[in-house]
C-alpha cells in the first residue's frame, strides 16, 4: 500500500514536471543575419544618419533596456527608462529632432512668444489620442495643473516649472489653487502658458515629460489604476505601449495609427526585454536577438574595433572639483596657480581613448559638446572654444610658481573618486600623470562608494574630487549655475563676483536677448576655466554600442529621453 | 495525525508572525529611506508622499498598520515601481522563478538519485568515481559558472538553444534549468551513494538476499526507501531556494523572475517588496519544511509523526 502512495507521489512530481515544460509561449526562432554587406563606414559618428536605403517590408525592432518601467505616468515619471518610453508613446507641445533642435509636435505651428517673453501662446494641430478622441487644449492644462499638485508627488512638475510657470512655486507648496498656474485653455485648440521671467530654453522644455498632456476623463475614470498597466493608458505618440503588466521586464510597442504623423513612422512593432547584465547582452545581440547592446566597463575595451561598434557622447561631464576651504582652512588649491598647473598637467586623449575607450570624450570646457545650440542652431562649442588645454611645460612653471607663492617645495593631495573598476583605473591613470610632471606633488587615492562621496562632498571634506554633472534641461545654464558663489553644487568655496554677475545676468537683462546671452556664457566659461582653474574638465561621458547595420534613423537625444524610434527603421537585414 | 497537522500549522502561522515582526523592525533600522529616490519633491510633497505611504506615522502604529493589512493578504505598494501592488509585482515574477527552480529540483533529484544508486551499486567502479567526481564538480562549482559556461556554449557557440529571456516558450526555461540542477544532482547522488552503501550492508537486506530476492527487487524496494529519508530532510530546503529564484542565473538569463528583483528592491529600499518577497520566500519554505516532515511517514513506516497513534 505504502509503496503505491510512493509510486503515486513520483509520477505526480513526473506529470507536474510535463506540465511546467508545457508552459509559455512559442515564439519563432530568428535568425540574425550577421552580416549583409551594408556596412556603412560612418557609422561611428554621433548623429544617426537618414540612409538612403529601402525600408524593408518587415520593420520590427528588438531592443533591450537595463531596468524595467517603474512608472509611465508622465507626471510621476523620473528615470531615464521611463522617460524613454513616454517619449515614443506620448508626445508634447514639441519634440526633439533627430538634430535635436525642438520642433513643434502636438503644437501645429511654432509658438507665439509675447514681446516680454513671458507669455507663450501655441495652437494645437489636429491630433488624436490612441482612443481616438482629439487631443485639446484642456488634456494640457489638465496635466500640467496635475504635476504641480502637491498631492500628486510629482517628481519633475515642481522641479521643472517653480520659478519659471506662473505661480508654480506657490501651488507646489500647497499655497495656492492649482487652477491659478499660468495655463489656461483659451478654446480647444490654444493654450496660452504665462510665465514669471523670461525662459530662454522654454521651448525645449515642452519636449520634456513631465509637460505632456492627460486625458482629464480617462485619467479620472482609472483612478488608481491609471499608468498601471498599458491598456490603463492613452497614447498620442508616434507608438502605443502594449504587453506590459505594469511591473514586468518586458513590453512592445506597436505602431500608433492614430498618430497625427503616422506616415513618417516606419518601424510596425518593436519588442523591448530587460536584460540587466551587459555581457548577456551582447550574447543576444550576437545571436541575433537584439538589434542593439550597449557596451560597458571591459566589453567596451572587448569590441571597441568591432565594425558594428557605434559611439554615442552622452551629456555628462566630468571634471576635477578642487575645494579651496577644508575644515575651516584655506587649502593649497585656494592658489589659482597650483590648481591651473593640475589642471594643465594630465592627458585627456589618451584616458578618453585608451583608460576608459567607452566613447567618452576629452573635455577641454564643462558644457558638452552637442548639446546647447545658439538662435542659429549653431553648437555652445564652436562659440567657447577649448579652455585648459593640456601643457606640461606651462603646468611646470605654474607649478613652480605656486609652490613658491605657499612657501613649500612639496604637496600631498587627496583625490576623491568612485569605488568602480573604471573609477579605480582613471584614479591611478591621474596619481601617474600628476606626479610625473608636478615635482614635488605626491597623490593619495581615496576610492569611495557613491553615497560616501555625496556625504564628503556635501562636508566639503576632500582635495581634489572627480565629479560629474548631467543636464535637467537645453541650456548652458544648466552647467554654469552650478558654480555661483554659495551655489548648492559648488562646495568648494569657489567664488568669482564677475561671474555670478554674467550668470545673473543670464537670468535678467540678457533673458531676451539670446546673442549677448550666450556670449555672457561663454564669458562666465572663460573666466570658471581659463582664468580661475576653479574646476578642469576631464571627459564628456560616452557610450558605446553594438547596433546591427540594417538598423536605422535612431535618433539619441541630449536631454530627457534618450531615443526617438520615430524616424527609425530597418533597411537590408533580409 | 490530524491533531499533528492541525498543531502544525497553527505553528506555522505563529513563525510566520514572528519572521514579519523581525523583518519589520530589522527593515526599519536599513539607512535611508524610500523618499531619498524622490530627491527633486519638495517638502511639501515630500510630507504628502510619506503620508501616503503611511511612513510619516511612529514605526509602532506603521507595524500595527502593516500587519493588518498582511492579515488581509495585502502586501502594500511597493516604492520602486509607483503606485503598484506588491501582489502583483510578485504574482507576473514568481511563475518564471518557480517553473526554473521546480524543472531543476526534478531533474537534479531524479539524475542526482540515479547516479547515487549506481554509484553505491557498482562501488570502487568506474561508474562510482565517475559519479563522485559528478557530485564533486556539481557541489564546488557554483551555478552561475555552470550557467556562463552552458550559455556559452549550447547556446552562443552551437546555437542549440537560446541565449537568453524568456520569450521562446520551453526553450528558454532548458538552460538556467540545468544550470540550477546541478546543485540538488550533486547533493542527491552523495546523500544516496553514502546511504544507500550503509543500508545494503543491514541486516535486512542481507535477509533480503538470503531469501533470493532479486537484486533489482532489493535495491529499489528495500534499500532505496530507506537511503531517502537523510536526502528528503536537505531536499526540502533546497527546494524552497531554488523556487524563490536564483539572482544570479536569472541575471545571466535575462529571466524576470523574483530573486534578481529581490536584491534591486532591498537597494533601492522598496520597503513594501522588501517585506513581501521576505514572506513569500519564509511561506515557501515552511510550507516545503512541513510537506517534508510529512513525507517522512509516507516514505518510511517506522517514522510516527504523533506518538504512534494515527
Amino acid at each position: 500500500m505504502k509503496n503505491t502512495k510512493w509510486l503515486l507521489l513520483m509520477a505526480m512530481t513526473l506529470v507536474l514536471s510535463i506540465f511546467l515544460a508545457a508552459c509559455g509561449g512559442s515564439d519563432k526562432k530568428e535568425e540574425g543575419s550577421k552580416d549583409d554587406g551594408n556596412k556603412d563606414e560612418g557609422s561611428a559618428t554621433e548623429t544617426p544618419k537618414k540612409e538612403d536605403g529601402e525600408p524593408d517590408a518587415e520593420q520590427i525592432l528588438n531592443l533591450d533596456e537595463l531596468a524595467a518601467i517603474p512608472s509611465v505616468d508622465s507626471a510621476i515619471v523620473e528615470d531615464a527608462v521611463g522617460f524613454n518610453v513616454l517619449n515614443n508613446v506620448n508626445e508634447g507641445l514639441y519634440r526633439l529632432n533627430a538634430e535635436n533642435i525642438a520642433e513643434p509636435a502636438m503644437a501645429a505651428e511654432e509658438a507665439v512668444v509675447s514681446e516680454d517673453g513671458l507669455t507663450y501662446t501655441f495652437k494645437l494641430r489636429d491630433a488624436k489620442w490612441s482612443d481616438g478622441s482629439a487631443v485639446t487644449a484642456d488634456d494640457f492644462v489638465f496635466a500640467w495643473q496635475r504635476a504641480i499638485d502637491p498631492d500628486t508627488g510629482s517628481p519633475y512638475g515642481p522641479f521643472m516649472m517653480s520659478g519659471s510657470v506662473k505661480n508654480a512655486t506657490a501651488i507646489s507648496e500647497g499655497k495656492m489653487d492649482k487652477k491659478e498656474l499660468g495655463i489656461v485653455a483659451k478654446d480647444e485648440k490654444t493654450i496660452e502658458v504665462t510665465l514669471e521671467r523670461p525662459v530662454p530654453y522654454f521651448l525645449s522644455l515642452m519636449s520634456f515629460g513631465t509637460f505632456y498632456p492627460q486625458k482629464e476623463e480617462f485619467v479620472t475614470e482609472k483612478g488608481d489604476a491609471y499608468a498601471t498597466n498599458s491598456e490603463n493608458l492613452l497614447y498620442n505618440g508616434p507608438f502605443v505601449l502594449t504587453e506590459w503588466d505594469g511591473t514586468g521586464d518586458s513590453w512592445v510597442y506597436k505602431k500608433n495609427d492614430n498618430y497625427w504623423d503616422a506616415e513618417n513612422v516606419k518601424l510596425t512593432q518593436i519588442n523591448v526585454n530587460v536584460v540587466k547584465d551587459p555581457a548577456t547582452g551582447v550574447k543576444l545581440y550576437e545571436d541575433g536577438k537584439l538589434d542593439r547592446a550597449a557596451l560597458t566597463g571591459d566589453l567596451a575595451m572587448q569590441y571597441q574595433d568591432d565594425p558594428e561598434v557605434v559611439k554615442q557622447p552622452d551629456t555628462a561631464v566630468y571634471y576635477f572639483k578642487f575645494n579651496q576651504l577644508k575644515g575651516g582652512k584655506e587649502t593649497p588649491l585656494a592658489n589659482v596657480n597650483i590648481r591651473k598647473a593640475i589642471a594643465k598637467s594630465f592627458q585627456k586623449e589618451d584616458l578618453a581613448d585608451v583608460v576608459l575607450a567607452n566613447g567618452s570624450l576629452p573635455a577641454y570646457y564643462l558644457v558638452p559638446k552637442d548639446f546647447a545650440y545658439d538662435e542659429n542652431k549653431k553648437d555652445f562649442r564652436e562659440l567657447s572654444g577649448n579652455h585648459l588645454e593640456y601643457n606640461v611645460d606651462e603646468a611646470k612653471d605654474l607649478w613652480k610658481k605656486g609652490l613658491d607663492e605657499l612657501g613649500v617645495d612639496s604637496l600631498e593631495l587627496e583625490i576623491l573618486g568612485g569605488d568602480t573598476e573604471t573609477s579605480k583605473k582613471m584614479d591611478e591613470y591621474f596619481k601617474s600623470q600628476l606626479e610625473t610632471n608636478l615635482e614635488g606633488l605626491t597623490i593619495k587615492l581615496k576610492e569611495v562608494p557613491f553615497a560616501v562621496r555625496l556625504e564628503l562632498d556635501s562636508a566639503q571634506d576632500y582635495d581634489i574630487q572627480v565629479s560629474g554633472w548631467g543636464p535637467d534641461f537645453q541650456d548652458p545654464i544648466s552647467f554654469l549655475d552650478l558654480f555661483v558663489t554659495d551655489g548648492t553644487n559648488n562646495l568648494m568655496s569657489y567664488s568669482n563676483k564677475e561671474y555670478d554677475q554674467l550668470i545673473a545676468d543670464s537670468k535678467g537683462d540678457l533673458a531676451l536677448k539670446p546673442e549677448e546671452r550666450y556670449e555672457a556664457f561663454a564669458k562666465a566659461e572663460k573666466i570658471l576655466l581659463d582664468d580661475e582653474a576653479a574646476i578642469a574638465p576631464i571627459y564628456q561621458k560616452g557610450e558605446i554600442f553594438l547596433e546591427k547595420p540594417y538598423f536605422k534613423g535612431l535618433a539619441s537625444h541630449p536631454f530627457g529621453a534618450d531615443y526617438s524610434f520615430k524616424w527609425a527603421y530597418i533597411s537590408g537585414k533580409e | 495525525m490530524v491533531k499533528y497537522i492541525g498543531k502544525r500549522i497553527i505553528y506555522m502561522f505563529i513563525t510566520m508572525f514572528l519572521i514579519a515582526t523581525a523583518t519589520f523592525f530589522l527593515m526599519q533600522t536599513l539607512p535611508g529611506s524610500p523618499i531619498a529616490s524622490y530627491s527633486k519633491l519638495n517638502d511639501t510633497q515630500k510630507a504628502i508622499v510619506e503620508k501616503k505611504y503611511g511612513i510619516d506615522k511612529p514605526t509602532p502604529v506603521q507595524y500595527a498598520i502593516y500587519m493588518k493589512n498582511l492579515a488581509k493578504g495585502d502586501l502594500g505598494t511597493s516604492f520602486a515601481f509607483k503606485g503598484k501592488s506588491v501582489n502583483d509585482l510578485l504574482a507576473s515574477r514568481i511563475k518564471p522563478s518557480f517553473i526554473l527552480g521546480a524543472q531543476a529540483m526534478v531533474f537534479g533529484t531524479i539524475i542526482g538519485i540515479l547516479l547515487g544508486m549506481l554509484a553505491a551499486l557498482r562501488q570502487n567502479t568506474f561508474w562510482d568515481y565517475g559519479s563522485t567526481f559528478l557530485a564533486i564538480l556539481g557541489t564546488s562549482i557554483p551555478s552561475f559558472v555552470f550557467a556562463a559556461l552552458l550559455q556559452y556554449y549550447v547556446a552562443s557557440q552551437w546555437h542549440l538553444l537560446p541565449v537568453g529571456l524568456w520569450n521562446d516558450g520551453w526553450k528558454s526555461s532548458i538552460l538556467p534549468s540545468l544550470a540550477l540542477a546541478m546543485g540538488p544532482l550533486a547533493l542527491s547522488a552523495r546523500f544516496i551513494r553514502t546511504e544507500m552503501i550503509e543500508v545494503m550492508s543491514s541486516d535486512y537486506i542481507t535477509l533480503a538476499k538470503a531469501k533470493g530476492a532479486n537484486k533489482f527487487e532489493i535495491a529499489f524496494k528495500h534499500a532505496f526507501r530507506n537511503a531517502l529519508i537523510p536526502l528528503v530532510t536537505v531536499l526540502g530546503p533546497v527546494a524552497a531556494g531554488l523556487v524563490t529564484g536564483s539572482l544570479v542565473v536569472e541575471k545571466i538569463f535575462a529571466i524576470p523572475g523574483i530573486g534578481e528583483q529581490f536584491v534591486s528592491s532591498i537597494m533601492v529600499n522598496d520597503f513594501a517588496t522588501i517585506m513581501g518577497t521576505t514572506l513569500f520566500f519564509s511561506a515557501f519554505l515552511i510550507v516545503v519544511i512541513f510537506i517534508v516532515d510529512i513525507l517522512y511517514g509516507v516514505i518510511d513506516p517506522r517514522i510516527r509523526l504523533a506518538g504512534g497513534k494515527s
